[in-house]
Parts: structure tokens; C-alpha cells; sequence
């Protein structure tokens, strides 16, 4: 047994941009503890609610996080929608589907990249993020803005997408889909990459399980959890199984992933060819909220939970983000244990954290 | 395997120009739509106070006697809520960023000169018109008065009989 000592992981550190403080506590090489604190980026968004009205805080809630920015507003929306108690029009459910499967497809594309970027694999981040920009134009053409979307609001979505929009998407997601196959190939057959990847911080079933593990790095180890099935937005109406592997390494949650991301594009696929010819973007909402609900979403990093409270005021009680990031950090920690140093970091990689969704 | 996988991309990324533009010496390209930045028809501004009250992030300040309307660049978070929210339609978002900002502050836009006569006429004849609307309801209320006056003498009168 060899001499016991701290290293601090973070807030700084190359294979992330933001701010997460680890102290992993190291015997020689090896990993014994790791002991995680956030708190760097508070900004308060969930106490804005006393001094923001309900519908001001959708523009609120979406800047919670850059990358799943549509997802946050989106989950935001659905709650309120509960709380006044009305149907949304079933175009305005299909464009909500539409954006938020771009939106993951571009988050996976990102965590690709920074992953190649993790171990050192400079070419394939290029050709990740060089693949996501097509995804980033999409965004941007269909609802005006790169990353944040602005686009939903209680009671349906603002914006519409035209016929030769969605004919532009589909000839994209045909791009991105070739492009990808090679990319795809690079990630799961190559040697290099799979022995950076293949056997690194495995997570048992029953430990993703007891530690309450969410989105892709559950699905990793096995347990067959999607909130899209729980159906919201269109995706009643479409047909898709959640990607597990039984594995739970780094190989697995990369696998996952990338599989993902063609789940999705096959998801844009389903719903453009059912999207129904409305008029109806919104079913107008009356009056103050008044009651709470729970909503369930399923974001490209796992499930988030809004809960929001009302009691007859413009101002909401109560509301809060359970961001699938802060669900998967007792995972993390217990994957950590037993693994090398240098792996740590790609290893805080593969849980897809986003500090800014879980500090609010 | 993935050498030769890569080796024509290699070789046709060495011909291709860069997917990345040279911003800013090329003009960059914003789609139809796309949320840059708000400007205002400052002249068709009614100064009502909707985008005020409605901007989340509190950047807009609105002066109606002064005719200007002012934002904080640095605040503003082009959510777009202003415009959707603007009566008048006065407010626009318009494609493309805006240059970087050389100060901190807000920007204010004030009415043209002609705009601002005018809208002191209107303000005038409003409130000439509303004083005169006062005074046909002041007359209104006493003339109905004056009429229910004799009947309560005559009641009082009954009354006494």
C-alpha cells in the first residue's frame, strides 16, 4: 500500500471548459476517492421566479444551459401547459420533436468531439464539430438563433417550419448521416481509440441502478430508462426502442451515443413525414397558473425534472431543475474508484457533464 | 485500416479551402430570421411601456415625455419577447450581431424633432379633448341633478302630508 495524497481535479482543467472541482484522493497512480464540489457558477435562475412572470421565465429557463438549451425550455413549457391544463396543437408537438432531436444530435456531435479531444485524437474533434456545424445552421435557420432556440412559449412554439425548411433538414441529415458512418466506424473499430475506451471506468448495472444513474450512461450499463417514452411532445406517435449496452465502459456510453445520434436522425426522418398541416402554432393561455406538476424530459444527457408550483399570481411559488448532470455525479465518484490517474479525465468525460444545467 | 480510411479526406482537405470564413475581412452570412439584434422605428413608438415591462433581463427603459427609448446592448439577450410584444410592431429583430461595443451603457434613440411636435399637438388635443369630455360629464351629472331635485321635494313633501 503506498502513500496517500490529494490532487485537485478542476475547476481549470484542459478536458473541459467548465467548472467542476474534484479531489481525488490517489494511491501512487491509482485512485481511491474522489470527492466532487460544485458551486463556481451559481447565477440563482430558480429564485428569478419571484421576480419574473411565467412566461418571461421560459426565455429565463432555456438559458440554463447553451447546449440543451430547447430541451430546458421545452420541459419548462410542458410543466405550465399541465398547469393550465391545455392541449397543445399537434403541428406545434411535431416541431418541438423536430427541434429538440437536432438539438440532440448536435449535443452528441459536441461530446464526441471533446471526447476524441480527451484522448488526444486532435483529427476527429474537427471532424465531429466540422459535422455539427451543418446541425448549428439547421438551428439557426429554422428557429433564428445558433444555441439558444427561443422558440417555445406556454402553449405552443412561436415560430413554424416551412415545407422547403424541413425538405432542407432532410437533405442535411442525409449529409450528416454519411459523414457520420465514417466517423462512427473511427470511434467503435479503431485500436487506439479502444484502448483508450474498452474496460475504463465500468459501472455495474446494479450500481447505475442504486446511484440513480440518468440518460446515456444508465442506458450504458443496461438499464433500459427513456423519459421520450413516457410521451411528450410527438413522441407517442413515433417508433423507437431506448439504445442500451450491457457493458457499462467508456466503449459502451461512446457506443451509446453515437447510436444516438442515428436514433435520432431516423427519429427527424418519423416526424417530418408525419408532421400534420396546421395552422395552429399555440392554444392561448388565460389568467395566472395555479397548481404544480412534475415534468419528465429526456435531454441528450439523461432525464431532467421540472417541477414547478403556482398559486394563482403572474409569479410562480416554486421551480425547480433536477439536471440529469447532478443525477449522474454519484455515478461519476464510484466509477473514479480504482481507475488510473490519467484516465480521470476522459473519464469525467464520458458522464457528458454540464456544470452550468447542474448549478443553475 | 483507418489510414487508408482517412487518406482521401487528407488529401482532399489539402485542396479545399477552409470550411471556416474569415470573419470579419468576408461578411458573414445570417439566414432569414436569424435573432441578431433589436433595432426600433423610434418615430412610430408610442412610448406604452409593453417591451419594458415584458424584457426579462430589464435592459429597455422607455421616457414618453421625452419621446426616447433606450437599451443596455451588453444586457439584452435577444429572447425576442420585446418584439412579439410591441403593439405598435415598432420593435424589429434584425439579422446579424452588432460591431462590439467601445462603452458600457445604454444606447438611447430619441424621436425626430417633427415626430416630437407632433406628438405634443396630439397630447395637447387629447387633453383639451378629455378636459372637454370632463366638463359635458360634470354638466351631464348636474343637470341630472337639478332634475332629480324636485322630485325628492315633492317626495319630502308627500311625505309630510
Amino acid at each position: 500500500m503506498g502513500k496517500r495524497s490529494v490532487i485537485p481535479f478542476g475547476p481549470q482543467h484542459p478536458v473541459l471548459p467548465e467548472p467542476i472541482h474534484i479531489d481525488l484522493v490517489i494511491e501512487d497512480e491509482k485512485v481511491v476517492e474522489a470527492i466532487p464540489s460544485v458551486g463556481f457558477i451559481h447565477r440563482g435562475l430558480e429564485s428569478l421566479v419571484d421576480r419574473r412572470d411565467y412566461n418571461q421565465m421560459t426565455y429565463v429557463v432555456e438559458r440554463t444551459c447553451g447546449i440543451c438549451s430547447f430541451q430546458h425550455g421545452m420541459g419548462y413549457c410542458e410543466a405550465m401547459e399541465h398547469v393550465f391544463g391545455v392541449e397543445v396543437p399537434a403541428r406545434a408537438k411535431y416541431l418541438r420533436t423536430i427541434w429538440a432531436e437536432l438539438g440532440r444530435i448536435h449535443s452528441h456531435l459536441l461530446w464526441l468531439g471533446l471526447l476524441a479531444d480527451g484522448f488526444g485524437y486532435e483529427n476527429l474533434f474537427y471532424q465531429c464539430w466540422r459535422v455539427r456545424e451543418k446541425i448549428l445552421d439547421m438551428q439557426e435557420m429554422t428557429s433564428g438563433g445558433r444555441l439558444i432556440f427561443s422558440v417555445n412559449k406556454v402553449g405552443g412554439v412561436i415560430k413554424d417550419i416551412d415545407k422547403e425548411k424541413l425538405d432542407i433538414i432532410l437533405k442535411t441529415i442525409d449529409e450528416v448521416e454519411a459523414e457520420l458512418e465514417t466517423i462512427k466506424d473511427t470511434f467503435l473499430l479503431d485500436y487506439s481509440v479502444q484502448s483508450r475506451l474498452q474496460g475504463v471506468g465500468i459501472v455495474t448495472k446494479e450500481q447505475a441502478h442504486d446511484l440513480g444513474a440518468a440518460g446515456p450512461f444508465a442506458r450504458a450499463s443496461g438499464i433500459k430508462t427513456d423519459m421520450r417514452k413516457l410521451g411528450y411532445a410527438a413522441y407517442p406517435d413515433l417508433d423507437f426502442e431506448p439504445i442500451v449496452s450491457a457493458t457499462g465502459d467508456s466503449y459502451a456510453r461512446c457506443y451509446c451515443r453515437i447510436m444516438e445520434i442515428f436514433q435520432s436522425i431516423d427519429l427527424l426522418r418519423q416526424a417530418i413525414a408525419k408532421i400534420p398541416n396546421e395552422t395552429d402554432l399555440f392554444t392561448p393561455v388565460k389568467g395566472n397558473p395555479d397548481g404544480e406538476y412534475f415534468m419528465r424530459v429526456e435531454q441528450p444527457r439523461g432525464e431532467a425534472v421540472y417541477y414547478v408550483k403556482a398559486s394563482g399570481k403572474p409569479y410562480l411559488d416554486r421551480f425547480r431543475v433536477r439536471t440529469p448532470t447532478f443525477a449522474n455525479l454519484p455515478g461519476l465518484c464510484e466509477m473514479l474508484k480504482n481507475t488510473q490517474l490519467s484516465d480521470v479525465g476522459l473519464l469525467v468525460l464520458t458522464i457528458d457533464p454540464c456544470i452550468s444545467c447542474t448549478e443553475r | 485500416m483507418s489510414v487508408l480510411k482517412y487518406a482521401p479526406e487528407a488529401l482532399k482537405n489539402l485542396f479545399k479551402p477552409p470550411v471556416t470564413t474569415k470573419y470579419p475581412f468576408e461578411p458573414a452570412v445570417y439566414p432569414e430570421g436569424a435573432r441578431g439584434h433589436i433595432e426600433i422605428d423610434i418615430d412610430d413608438c408610442i412610448g406604452c411601456g409593453m417591451c419594458v415591462r415584458s424584457c426579462p433581463c430589464g435592459t429597455l427603459s422607455v421616457d414618453k415625455m421625452a419621446g426616447t427609448w433606450s437599451i443596455d446592448r451588453f444586457d439584452c439577450i435577444a429572447c425576442g419577447y420585446c418584439v412579439e410584444k410591441c403593439p405598435k410592431k415598432c420593435l424589429h429583430m434584425i439579422e446579424g450581431y452588432q460591431t462590439p461595443g467601445v462603452k458600457e451603457g445604454a444606447v438611447t434613440y430619441t424621436k425626430s424633432p417633427e415626430q416630437l411636435e407632433k406628438d405634443r399637438i396630439a397630447r395637447e388635443e387629447q387633453a383639451k379633448k378629455a378636459a372637454a369630455a370632463k366638463a359635458a360629464a360634470a354638466a351631464k351629472a348636474a343637470e341630472a341633478k337639478a332634475a332629480a331635485a324636485p322630485s325628492g321635494i315633492e317626495q319630502a313633501a308627500a311625505k309630510k302630508l
